[in-house]
This record gives C-alpha cells, structure tokens and sequence, in this order.
C-alpha cells in the first residue's frame, strides 16, 4: 500500500518532473555548452579568457544591485509593516496600490521615467516655473538605480507583508506582558520573524536588478553598460551566442554565491531570533 | 442583317476567349492561394497601416487576394538575420538592407524570385537595379532608399554647419546623440577619419574606435528610436539619423534642420527577399508585386517618408514628396556616399568587441570599488558581531 502510493504521488509528479527537465535543466546544459564551445563546435575557453574584460561590468552591475536592493528594503519594510498593521480593508486596497504599476508594461514604466527625469522633462520643467534650478538626472547612475527601485519595490513589499499578516499575536502580547517596550518587542520578536520574508525580497529584487538590461539603456543613456546590457548585445547584434553564455554563467554563478550567502546569513539570523520556539 | 451582326458578335467572342491564350501577358490566375497566409518581417514603422487616413496595406491585400498577411517587426538587420538563421520562426517576406541581404545570399537564408509574378518590377528604377548585393537582380526587390544626416536644432547650433566635426564639438557637449548600433556609429567616425567604411584593417577600426571614444564625454545618450522623442522635446541638439526620419520630427519641431556631412555619408537600399524557408513562394511574390504597384508604392512613401526606388511614385502627381530636397537632393551626384557591404567574421568580430569596450567604459570605476569594498566590509562586521552576540548568549544558558 505504501508502495503504491509513492509510485502514484511520483506519477502525479510526473508532468511538474519533465517541465522543469525540458524548460530549466535543458537550457542550463546549453548556456553552459555553448559558454565552452566556439563558433564551430569545438571546445575552447577563448570565452572565458575574453570575461576578465569585463570584471568592472559585473561588478558594476553588482553594486547596483546591491544599492537598489537596500534601498528597496528601507522602503517596503515600514510599507509593508504599515499595511500588515491597519484594518482588513484598508490592507486590501493599498496591496492592491502597490500592485497597480505592475499592471502595465515594466517597458513603458521605464520609457515613462525617462520623460519625467530628462532635462526636459516634467521634474526640471516644475522647477524652472516655480524659479528653481534645474537638476541634471537622467544618464546618471541615480537614474539607473531609481528605475530598478520603482521597477522592483512591489517585490520586495509583498512577501514581506505576507509574513507579517501571518505573524502570531500572541508572541507580541506575551513580549509586552514580560516587560519588553516597544522597540525590543520589534527587534526582539517582531523583525526576527519577518527574515523570512525579507530573505525572498532580497531575492526577488536583487536578482531582476543585476541582470537588467533595459533600465540601463533608456535611463542611463546606453552610457554605462550593465552586464546585462552586454549580455542583450552578444545575441542582438554581436551574434556571438558562446561568448553571451558564458557571461550569463558566471552571472548566474555570481548570483548563485550571493545568495548562499545570504541564506546562510538569515538562518544564523533565525536561531539567534525568535523562531526556535 | 441582325442574323450578321449575331454572326460577328459571336465571332468576337469567341476570338477574345480564345486570344488571351496566345497573348504573352496574360494576367496569371492565382485564385488558388485564397485563404492561404504569408509572414511578413519587416522594421518597424515601415509600411502604411491605416493610421491618420492612410491605407493600410496588408488590409488591402487580403481584400484583394485573400491571402492573409501575419506582420511583425525588427528593429535591426542583425536581430533579424539571428531569427532567421535560429530557423525558428518561418517567414515568406523579409525586407533588409544591402549589406545583410549579401550576407544572405551567400548563405543560402534566401532563395531566388519567381519574376513572371512580379509584373510591376517594371516600375524599379534602373539605378536601383544591379546593385553590388544582388548584381543580376535575382534576390531582391528595392523597396526603399535612404541617406544618414545630420539633425541639428537651429536654435542651439550656431551657423550652418556641413561637417561630421559637428558630432565631436566641445560647445556641444552633453547635447549630442549617436546611434546605439556599432555598424551605424563606427561609420561616422570612419567618415571622419576619412577610412573606407568597410575596411578589413584592425588598425584602422581601432582608430575610429579611439574617435568614439574621444566622443564618448560629450554624447548624452545612445540611441535608436528614441531619437524622435528627444530631438522634438529639444533634450538634444544634435543626432546623426535617417533621413527620412528628419521629416517626422520636422512635422512636430520647425526648430530641427538637416544637413549631409561634406566628408561622405552611408547610402542604404532596404529590399525585399523571400527566405528559403517560404512556404508560400507564389504568394509571397504577389505580395511583392502588390507593394511595388503604383498606389500602394505611393501611399507607402507617404506614411513612411523614405526616398523611393519605384518611378510610378515620383511620376505621380499626388506624390507630395517629390520636391523634397532632403529626399531627393539636386547634388545627389556630389553627395560622397558608400554602401555598407557584409563583414567577414573576424572584422565583424573586432568591431562589436570595441564597441563592447565603449560602452562598458564607465567613468566612476573608482566608486565602485571603493563601495563594494565597504559593503562586503560592513557585512563582514555584522557577521561577526552577530556570532560574537550569540555565542554569548548560548554562555548565558549555559
């Protein structure tokens, strides 16, 4: 009987088993083959000899990321933790606020900033009417890095709320009656609870952000690369598809160690916090 | 009498039923391609779509034919030719530029055209037959015609400029544009130079790689289409660009001016070809002769505001375009210009490599380090203080 019912719980796995095979293991092989191969098939490490070229990009890209991450962070924390605390109601209809600019196309958000930041555009054009001097944004790196924090601020909000909506009550009550105040029943209870959520959020914003492309085109003036922004050029126009894997290896192997990193980080964060009990 | 007039009548008849079947020019029946459909790969904004009044071609071609036209767009000739090439998607009708339609050609990606089909090839001017990409006209079909300019704003730009120096003007800094594709900028730099645009010499790429780059302070941004927007809101003085895209902006800034630099300029002939992978040759073909036909020609050339290759347009009279200088410049003939031919690879190689390394040039390398340093610093410290802590703790219990 037991038999039978793992083959039966294997055989419902089955269709989830061969999507993830075809869709993220096969294409992981071909980044992978094709960063280790040449235009003819053959092996060689030309690919990876040319990376060391561009150690500025990557690590440029890192920064960003890293910045607009922490960023992101110090925002949607006391956002989601507002929300998380107000009424039902209230909650819904400012969640849904929040998901509001991921209704339309992160393309034309980003084009829409690039006419609100220029020179030109409607933030200098409010200034110089009210006497002001205009300020120079767009093309810089504060441009860049505010497009990812707009683009991706809604991922870091939302599972950080969802922890919080989840959070037991009574941990908060029990803390206050042993004497805690307000800021260490935060630190004490309330924070260490939500690492979780704020581990997904890191993730969420910080991967989308290392890897962007077009946020730097249009908001940085094609200026600066990101690396991806190389990345996009090696198969739009280089079409030099083994060069473009490798860098994409080592991107998702950089973001990979990140990550590691961080996990091992935030579960260090859980037993020294209150989640033991 | 009226018995005779019967007689002739049905001799008439008769005589025109059966006459067409010797007559050389017997229009073709292709009724058995109703129903059927045809991919078109074409650039963006490049063929009359019913906007604002016009005709909207693919429209008028079902009404007329029945065949069914699934459009889509690129935006350069080298996305284009990695979609063809991939040998994923399959498309009957694909219209690039010279230089690319070589590439294709020599490897195979188009197949030659049917020209019994394409009645209307009559109306390709002679000079834009036998091209250097298709020198027996076998491949291709013009269908358009451009020059790349200069667009400046009169009210920034002091007098009337006519050289490529414009583009590296220290008064200008911070106001110019440059084209976000290597091919396209690395050839205004090679007209400064005075290099041929498609030399094979390293040494000669790199020397307009180091223009670009002498450049790079004073460019504000690369880019492609977004051009329009930044030219007409005025963000930027100065951009290399399309000619005949300089008339749209004109339309929306009387501000903007035109000029082709002294030094040379790159020519370019889009025209349509029929890949390989067709599936729908003969249909494909009547769409060919349908867009190169005189009225379609012309409401094309309206909406678009490219230079025509087809005389029927520049002969008709509804053709508001035909005296404009931009298009059809009267020193054509003095104008220094030169195609774009296909790369080999390895030259195709250096190029996009120093293109990689002008665009990954930053300029506030040092903070970067400098903040990546502190970072992972800081993290460092937390740890610490964080383990410190809870060892301590644990002692507490202990």
């Amino acid at each position: 009987m037991n038999k039978n019912s793992s083959l039966r719980m294997k055989l419902y796995a089955s269709p989830h088993i061969v999507w993830s095979a075809i869709f993220i293991v096969v294409p992981l092989i071909m980044v992978a083959y094709y960063s280790f191969t040449n235009a003819d098939g053959a092996f060689s490490l030309e690919n990876i000899y040319r990376l060391s070229d561009y150690t500025t990009t990557f690590l440029r890209s890192l920064w960003y990321g890293i910045i607009a991450t922490i960023i992101c962070f110090i925002l949607a924390y006391p956002i989601a933790y507002i929300i998380s605390q107000s009424k039902l109601r209230i909650q819904t209809t400012m969640i849904m606020l929040a998901m509001i600019p991921m209704w339309m196309n992160f393309l034309i958000r980003t084009y829409a900033w690039m006419n609100i930041l220029e020179d030109s555009g409607v933030i200098n054009k409010i200034l110089t009417t009210i006497g002001l001097e205009p300020v120079h944004m767009i093309n810089t790196p504060g441009a860049v890095i505010l497009g990812m924090v707009y683009n991706f601020l809604p991922y870091m909000i939302l599972p950080i709320y969802s922890v919080m909506t989840k959070l037991d009550k009574n941990l908060v009550e029990a803390a206050q009656d042993l004497g805690a105040g307000k800021v260490s029943v935060f630190a004490k209870v309330v924070f260490p609870m939500s690492v979780p959520g704020i581990v997904s959020g890191i993730t969420m914003v910080f991967v989308p952000s290392v890897s962007t492309f077009y946020i730097s085109q249009k908001l940085g003036g094609g200026t600066f690369a990101l690396i991806g922004d190389v990345i996009e050029m090696q198969f739009q126009i280089s079409n030099n598809f083994h060069f473009g894997a490798a860098l994409s290896l080592v991107l998702m192997i950089l973001i990979l160690i990140c990550m590691a990193f961080m996990n091992r980080f935030s579960s260090n964060e859980d037993v020294g916090g209150g989640m033991v009990i | 009498m009226k018995k005779i007039l019967c007689i002739i009548a049905s001799v008439l008849v008769c005589a025109y039923s059966v006459l067409p079947a010797f007559a050389v020019d017997k229009p073709k029946d292709y009724s058995h391609l109703k129903g059927t459909e045809i991919n078109v790969y074409n650039w963006g904004e490049y063929i009359s779509d019913g906007a604002e009044g016009s005709m909207d071609v693919n429209e008028e071609f079902y009404k007329e034919t029945g065949i069914r036209v699934n459009y889509t767009t690129f935006d350069s000739n080298e996305n284009m030719y990695n979609k063809l090439k991939g040998g994923g998607a399959n498309y009957d009708i694909v219209i690039p530029s010279d230089y690319m339609i070589a590439r294709l050609i020599e490897e195979g990606l188009v197949q030659k055209i049917d020209f019994s089909n394409i009645p209307n090839y009559s109306n390709i001017m002679d000079q834009y037959k036998n091209l250097y990409f298709d020198p027996t006209n076998e491949y291709s079909v013009p269908y358009n015609v451009g020059l790349v300019g200069i667009i400046y704003n009169t009210k920034v730009v002091e007098g009337e400029p006519d050289s490529i120096d414009l583009l590296w003007d220290e008064r200008y800094a911070g106001k110019i544009l440059n084209f976000n594709n290597p091919r396209d900028a690395f050839a205004l730099a090679q007209w400064k130079a005075g290099i041929d645009l498609n030399t094979t010499d390293p040494d000669e790429w790199n020397t307009a790689f180091e223009l670009l780059k002498q450049q790079k302070p004073l460019v504000q941004s690369y880019v492609m289409d977004e051009v329009f927007n930044k030219m007409e809101s005025e963000e930027a003085a100065i951009a290399p660009y399309y000619a005949g895209d300089f008339l749209i902006m004109n339309e929306n800034n009387e501000n903007l001016a035109f000029f082709y630099p002294k030094e040379g300029t790159n020519i370019f002939v889009d025209s349509i070809c029929i890949p390989s992978s067709s599936q729908n040759k003969e249909a494909a073909e009547l769409y060919i002769n349908f867009l190169i036909r005189g009225d379609v020609a012309l409401q094309n050339a309206e909406y678009i505001c490219y230079a025509t290759p087809n005389k029927a347009v520049l002969e008709s009279e509804d053709y508001s375009l035909k005296d404009e200088e931009i298009l059809y410049p009267e020193n054509m003939d003095e104008l220094v210009t030169e195609y774009f031919h296909n790369l080999d690879p390895q030259t195709q190689l250096v190029m996009t490599t120093l293109w990689d390394s002008l665009k990954i040039d930053g300029n506030e390398n040092a903070s970067i380090y400098i903040g990546l340093i502190s970072f992972v610093a800081i993290v460092f410290i937390v740890v610490i203080v964080v383990a410190v802590r809870k060892k301590r703790r644990a002692s507490y219990y202990d």
